[in-house]
């Protein structure tokens, strides 16, 4: 690893070589009154101090509609083509926060749990990840109680911290000396700041493995039906998480020719596992609720040795009855 | 607040109802809470903060059950619970309907007229956030309108956070879950997304009390509450819907009547 200094301005400099080298820049940019990922165009577009934007950065590798392959029927002949995996845009994610550079590892190993996803791989293999260390937090989040933190590199190419007069930057990976190598003269000789002293400090809410602990006995637990009363079963909160990867498959058919779809869904929807006979293996919100906070903080480390939220605090953020995950996992 | 925790706690102390849907704080704001025991009535908060509609809970059959239920109901509630009456979803002897005036007074409701007489009476709520963006809409030219809702739709993700906060979306199965046939692409994209949101609006038409639930819960601050909006004004004009009626279950878009004025359906 690396240390280098950057200024803003050699930054807009920068970010204005990688997007004429027709990279696309996918970055915090305002809309309305909030701050989202989305296209900037130049570095003037980009919102630097926002503490979260509204969404996740997952869609770059997991997008809301994806493609999968497309068929054409012709006299009895079925024509298929597989999504084309060199079409994806380069991409250069920046501005994200450590905890949503951390959210690739656990989507990463659903996407790899068996199959191996080429589209999501393919993706994520052009993406670079370049993070904003924080330095404020707001009372939603919690990256420090789930092993994360305002400075973790974890998922990072290139992470920036916010220093005086300009930014710290550690080159994590030959991905991220690759892309500085863009505009290399931006790039000054570390001076020497000390990363910890310009971080928030963000005391621990809960201890993760003492919930984790709990989890393993509390399947009939009443908590689940008290803590859900006022869920109202939509997917906000799944689709603004890093981490949540439930997709549904579907069909846009037109006569003889379509397109099969993977777009996102949300184990909070009574949907979401209606069977065709009309059972529904989880029938109440208590129920769905359970499996969201059972499947993030149980399976995903029981089963693949990864955590299913990196404490962002988006799906408390947007939740529209204020279901606050990191109260509701204290309370456990 | 006094009075009515002292409300609650005498609805549950006495068996009249067995739990009370009302607001207690919350993260940023209040959120809704459900009150069980006399006890946890001092949870309680009722204020000008409280605008989320707690309507939508009445029609939530694996929390209300048999249960009779006292709900602390905001202006719009109000108006959603005479529409929910209105279509049969809630009986009126399961619950009691309460508020609390501008005055701070709690107010028990004994009848759709009383609810009706206090509509009547009580301000609108004002929702000064919206009034500028109403006046831009209004000034825009049809094609213009047209730019703005595509762009703005074309963001929707599809949560359905708006259907879910929507008391009038008690639906056990969405027209957007409906793939034989598929009336609505269910997947994000700026015509599928189009085609939910228009559908939506028209299922509200009639129906809507417009409380704005829809775009307060819509995570990417869509405004999509003044799609139904504007509708309330059209119907209020075309139909004669009165908003704060209960009435004897006429629907504007699917009742004819013969003394209607359009002819293209005889």
């Amino acid at each position: 690893m690396e240390k280098r200094f950057i200024t803003q301005a050699s930054i807009n400099r920068w970010l204005t070589k990688i997007v004429n080298d027709g990279k696309h820049l996918y970055a915090p940019v305002k809309k309305g009154d909030r701050v989202d990922f989305g296209r900037a165009t130049s570095a003037d577009d980009i919102v630097f101090d926002h503490i979260q934007t509204t969404q996740s950065a997952k869609s770059v590798a997991f997008p809301r509609t994806d493609v999968l392959f497309s068929y054409e029927k012709e006299k009895g002949k079925v024509q298929l083509e597989n999504a084309d995996l060199t079409a994806y845009p380069e991409t250069v994610v920046f501005g994200l926060h450590p905890c949503d550079a951390a959210g690739f590892n656990p989507l990463g190993a659903i996407f790899n749990w068996d199959y191996k996803d080429e589209i999501y791989n393919a993706r994520l293999q052009r993406t670079v990840v370049v993070t904003l260390a924080c330095t404020k937090a707001d009372e939603y989040c919690f990256c420090t109680s789930v092993n994360g933190g305002p400075g973790n590199t974890a998922g990072s190419d290139i992470q920036l911290t916010p220093v005086k007069d300009g930014f710290l930057a550690e080159i994590l990976t030959e991905k991220g000396e690759a892309l500085m190598k863009a505009d290399e003269a931006a790039f000054e000789a570390d001076r020497g700041d000390v990363k910890e002293e310009f971080l928030v400090k963000l005391p621990e809410k809960f201890d993760v493995k003492a919930v984790q602990e709990k989890l393993q006995t509390a399947f009939e637990s009443p908590i689940w039906k008290a803590q859900s009363q006022r869920c109202i079963g939509c997917g906000a909160c799944a689709y603004v998480c890093p981490t949540c990867a439930c997709f549904d498959i579907q069909e846009d058919a037109h006569g003889t020719k379509g397109k099969r779809l993977r777009c996102w869904d949300s184990c909070g929807f009574a949907l979401f596992t209606l069977h065709t006979s009309g059972h529904n293996p989880r029938q109440t919100q208590a129920q769905r609720w359970r499996q969201r906070l059972l499947h993030k903080f149980s399976y995903m480390p029981d089963r693949l040795s990864v955590r299913g939220c990196t404490g962002c605090g988006r799906c408390s953020r947007a939740c529209p009855v204020d279901m606050n995950l990191s109260e509701h996992l204290s309370s456990i | 607040m006094e009075e009515l925790r002292k409300k609650a706690a005498e609805l549950l102390q006495s068996g009249e109802v067995q739990m009370v849907i009302g607001y207690e704080e919350g993260t940023r704001h209040p959120r809704p809470c459900f009150i069980s025991s006399a006890d946890d009535a001092a949870k309680l908060i009722y204020d000008d903060r409280c605008t989320g509609n707690l309507a939508v809970y009445l029609t939530h059959k694996e929390l209300i059950g048999g249960q009779k239920i006292a709900i602390t109901a905001s202006y719009f509630a109000l108006r959603s619970i005479l529409r929910l009456l209105t279509e049969h979803q809630i009986q009126l002897d399961k619950l009691v309907v309460l508020t609390v005036s501008a005055e701070k007074e709690v107010i028990q409701f004994a009848t759709t007229d009383d609810i009706t007489a206090y509509l009547q009476t009580a301000p609108v709520p004002a929702r000064e956030d919206d009034k500028a963006l109403i006046e831009k809409l209004n000034a825009m030219s049809p094609a213009e309108r047209w730019e703005f809702w595509s762009a703005e739709l074309s963001k929707c993700f599809k949560c359905y956070a708006c259907r879910a906060a929507c008391p009038m979306c008690y639906c056990t199965k969405c027209i957007v879950e409906e793939n034989r046939p598929q009336w609505i692409q269910p997947w994000a994209s700026t015509l599928a997304n189009i085609e939910w949101h228009i559908n939506r609006a028209m299922h509200m038409t009639g129906r809507c009390a417009d409380c704005g639930a829809c775009g307060a819960a819509c995570p990417l601050g869509l405004p999509i509450h003044l799609l139904s909006h504007q509708i309330v004004q059209e119907v209020t004009d075309n139909f004669a819907l009165d908003v704060n009626q209960a009435v004897s279950g006429d629907n504007a878009l699917s009742t004819f009547k013969p003394e209607d004025k359009e002819n293209f359906i005889r």
